[in-house]
């Protein structure tokens, strides 16, 4: 019971901070509304699917270092199958492409047993390397319909389409997961390896699969970062640290075994809004990241500091 | 009763790079049988266990489950075959709850829930977190868990070191009942007295061989200590120079009532200067909690630890150390700079006591150190790191650096543990000469025929008590292996 209410405070903490900073934005911009939050929304998708992926791994008790990389080669592969083909095939191949270079990630940490940080950083320049042999400046275009489709509120009016779109997304990948054996196993993994092994969890391949489950949510933050642009961008985008500090601060364990989705992709929304109201208030941009630094590292000790007095008593 | 034989292992062998754990073990259990699993520390009980319950391969021999033979790849598939093990350690994951981890090994809910009550756990929900539980309920769960997939054969593995008594009565019952209605069980334990309690027969494992099958009569205990002695190999080293070092009549520590939760519940002794005192105990008596309490990890729960006849209250191993008790523990990896040089290592507590810049002592420092190296026979080609050093060479160092720095009170964890016969007759004489100099030295081992080699006394502690205090040159192996399983005379116990 009281591991439930934990699990919860942490979100829900999380939404009551998200509502706090939505009205001080609108008392600092009378006129923030619901273009205001599409714009947020839109501009915060890359960041939700490079959160959601890293998330997972970090949950099996690993990280992956090469998100933005990967991300980095499906908007390339996108631009430019997307010139060639129809829009739907073309992402099809991309997600295949995300889940094939996940799959090898956590193949590779399994086959070889060096550390997660270590396989996944080599993987960052080699996958940085492969968007460049297939896109060496940005260029390409992307399907009219998907660069329309994530901007504006028409799919559910009211809320920004961004938000529908990741939300189906996510829901449809990682609802099935969780409340399958698989999803247990994630958590068993990283929670503790040896009882998983004990208890029949085929540790190797929980892990392969969780590295795929991000690579495929990274195909999902590349077709994003193609649709957004229009185009393909070899060079990867600020998103590796970004999601680490969204999971951090999405009260996800690095070590693994704790935490969910929904907590780190309200943290996206949370650490995007703190820098608009900082643009807004016109602050230096070098003391916007000092504050963020600051915001995170407050969070994550008032919160362990509250969970921690609630398993006492 | 002799049914059907459900488990039949045969002529198990496994080595681990160039240490053979086990060359020809078996063991065999039939239908409504409960047989015990024994062995001396070292013995190979633990391989074995995880063989037959699939988490390790064998190198050769055959497990026939049923008169089939399984391919025992991985827990899972042992679990599917009917053999359902319950490790020593919990193998329930802390972050899921209750009912996620019946759903990781497919456990069915209803007959999980019956026996949880059937074994004595009231009040529990299937959404309570597992990571929020105490131990001892954990071990139940672990065994409801098992029964409730209904298997051939329960592997118990110390189930009952981590339980209260009155929860181990239940298990005992509960055993009992399965095994009359067909179930077979394989009992692993270092208690005579459940294991004379419940257990059909005995089979006694010592260097990695099955070398007896007892069957359980009044008097066993005697045999099957025999059997796992059996020829030692002679460590011979009776040469080894003891002349006591200045020994006062007051001790340096005085260990009173201490209990540490949840292992220690009554540990008494005094530790003179100038003594080894040895420590007699099988794993898991609660001599790690001792150790650590001493070493200032954690405060006992009750009790008192005096240093030189002063109360001494350490919140912090910053404080024992400032008292002068200084802890060697059995992970070397945790005493050691790995990467740095062994100068360094020895070096270290100097540099830390240093309190001003001011006449730094560094010549007479320095041939201390090298006096301690010279001293240490060590392999000056890997001197640069000592992560390149072989273990028992990383070991000398950490006790090493205690000859050249001096030292009050020396805590030694077992530390021999995984060291080749040569470099241990370097180390006895090592810890002696502490001892000489006018050290007091608490020194547990698991191997017992270190006990009169290098202590002049030495503690047995079985179940978290004190149970005898032995005079180490007298004792031979026999002697402190019955001690080590709680089999003393009450009125031999001084």
């Amino acid at each position: 019971m009281s591991g439930i209410i934990r699990k919860n405070a942490w979100v829900a903490g999380l939404l009551a901070l998200l509502v706090v900073l939505l009205v001080a934005t609108r008392m600092i911009q009378p006129g923030f509304g619901v273009s205001g939050l599409e714009s947020i929304a839109r501009a915060a998708l890359p960041f939700v699917f490079a959160t959601t992926g890293m998330a997972v791994v970090v949950i099996v008790g690993g990280i992956d270092l090469s998100v933005a990389s990967m991300m980095a080669v499906c908007a390339v592969t996108a631009a430019v199958l997307m010139e060639r083909m129809a829009g739907v095939p073309a992402i099809l191949i991309v997600l295949a492409l995300g889940l094939a270079m996940g799959v090898i990630n956590g193949g590779l940490i399994v086959a070889t047993r060096v550390p997660d940080i270590v396989v996944t950083l080599a993987m960052l320049f080699v996958w940085e390397g492969v968007a460049l042999l297939i896109l060496e400046s940005p260029g390409g275009s992307t399907a009219d319909w998907l660069q329309k489709s994530i901007r504006g509120s028409f799919l559910i009016p009211g809320l920004p389409n961004a938000l529908v779109i990741a939300t189906v997304c996510i829901a449809v990948v990682w609802l099935p997961i969780r409340r399958a054996r698989l999803g247990i196993a994630i958590y068993a993994t990283g929670s503790d390896e040896r009882a998983a092994f004990r208890s029949g969890v085929a540790v190797g391949r929980t892990r392969i699969a969780a590295y795929g489950i991000c690579g495929l949510f990274s195909a999902f933050g590349g077709l994003s970062l193609a649709a957004l642009t229009g185009i393909g961008e070899p060079v990867p985008g600020p998103y590796l640290l970004a999601s680490v500090a969204a999971v951090v601060l999405g009260g996800v364990v690095l070590g693994g075994g704790r935490g969910g989705l929904l907590g780190p992709i309200i943290a996206v929304f949370i650490l995007r809004i703190v820098r608009t109201i900082l643009t807004l208030l016109a602050v230096d941009p070098n003391v916007t990241t000092i504050i963020e630094g600051t915001i995170m590292v407050g969070v994550v000790m008032l919160g362990t500091a509250a969970t921690m007095r609630g398993a006492r008593t | 009763m002799s049914g059907t034989q459900l488990l039949d292992a045969t002529g198990i062998a496994k080595s681990f790079g160039a240490v053979r754990a086990l060359t020809e073990a078996s063991l065999h259990v039939s239908e409504g049988e409960i047989v015990a699993l024994m062995g001396a520390n070292g013995a190979g009980k633990s391989t074995f266990v995880k063989i037959i319950t699939g988490a390790l391969r064998p190198d050769s021999g055959t497990v026939l489950i049923r008169g089939r033979e399984a391919r025992v790849g991985s827990p899972a598939q042992a679990r599917r075959s009917g053999l359902v093990p319950v490790y020593q350690e919990p193998s329930l994951i802390p972050d899921l709850d209750v009912a996620d981890n019946l759903r990781l090994t497919d456990t069915p809910v209803e007959p999980f829930r019956r026996w949880v009550e059937e074994l004595g756990i009231r009040r529990l929900a299937l959404s309570d977190m597992i990571g929020d539980l105490p131990l001892a309920t954990l071990r139940i769960l672990d065994l409801a868990r098992a029964l409730a997939s209904a298997p051939d054969v329960l592997l118990l593995d110390e189930m009952t070191a981590a339980l209260p008594t009155d929860l181990v009565e239940r298990v005992l019952k509960v055993m009992r009942q399965k095994a009359d209605e067909g179930m077979g069980v394989i009992y692993v334990s270092h208690r005579f007295g459940e294991i004379s309690e419940l257990c059909d027969r005995a089979t006694v494992l010592r260097d990695g061989m099955s070398v007896g099958d007892l069957k359980i009569e009044p008097g066993v205990e005697d045999r099957a200590v025999e059997l796992m002695l059996g020829q030692k190999l002679d460590l011979a080293a009776r040469d080894i120079h003891k002349t006591r070092g200045t020994t006062g009549d007051r001790p340096r520590m005085r260990v009173k009532g201490v209990a540490i939760a949840p292992k220690v519940s009554d540990i008494s002794f005094d530790l003179f200067p100038g003594e080894v005192l040895g420590v007699v105990a099988l794993e898991g008596q609660g001599q790690d909690e001792l150790f650590e309490c001493m070493a200032g990890f954690m405060p006992p729960r009750a009790g008192s630890i005096e240093v030189n006849g002063v109360a001494a209250d350490f919140r912090h191993p910053a404080d024992a150390i400032a008292a002068g008790v200084k802890f060697v523990p059995g992970d070397r990896a945790d005493a050691l700079l790995a990467q740095r040089s062994v100068r360094e290592n020895i070096a270290l507590p100097f540099s830390a006591r240093i309190r001003a810049w001011g006449g730094l002592k560094l010549r007479h420092e320095r041939a201390r150190v090298a006096h301690a190296i010279a001293r240490l026979q060590i392999d000056t080609r890997a001197q640069g790191e000592v992560q390149r050093l072989s273990g028992g060479n990383q070991q000398k160092v950490t006790i090493g650096r205690w000859l050249a720095t001096g030292v009050d009170t020396l805590l030694l964890f077992d530390p021999t543990r995984g060291i080749d016969v040569r470099t241990k007759r370097q180390i006895y004489p090592l810890v002696r000469e502490l001892a000489e100099q006018g050290a007091s030295v608490l020194f547990y081992t698991s191997e017992l025929e270190e006990i009169p080699l290098a202590c002049d006394r030495a503690v047995v502690i079985f179940n978290g008590r004190v149970v005898d205090i032995i005079d180490a040159e007298v004792a031979d192996e026999q002697t402190l292996l019955r001690a080590a399983y709680g089999l003393v005379a009450q009125e031999g116990a001084a």
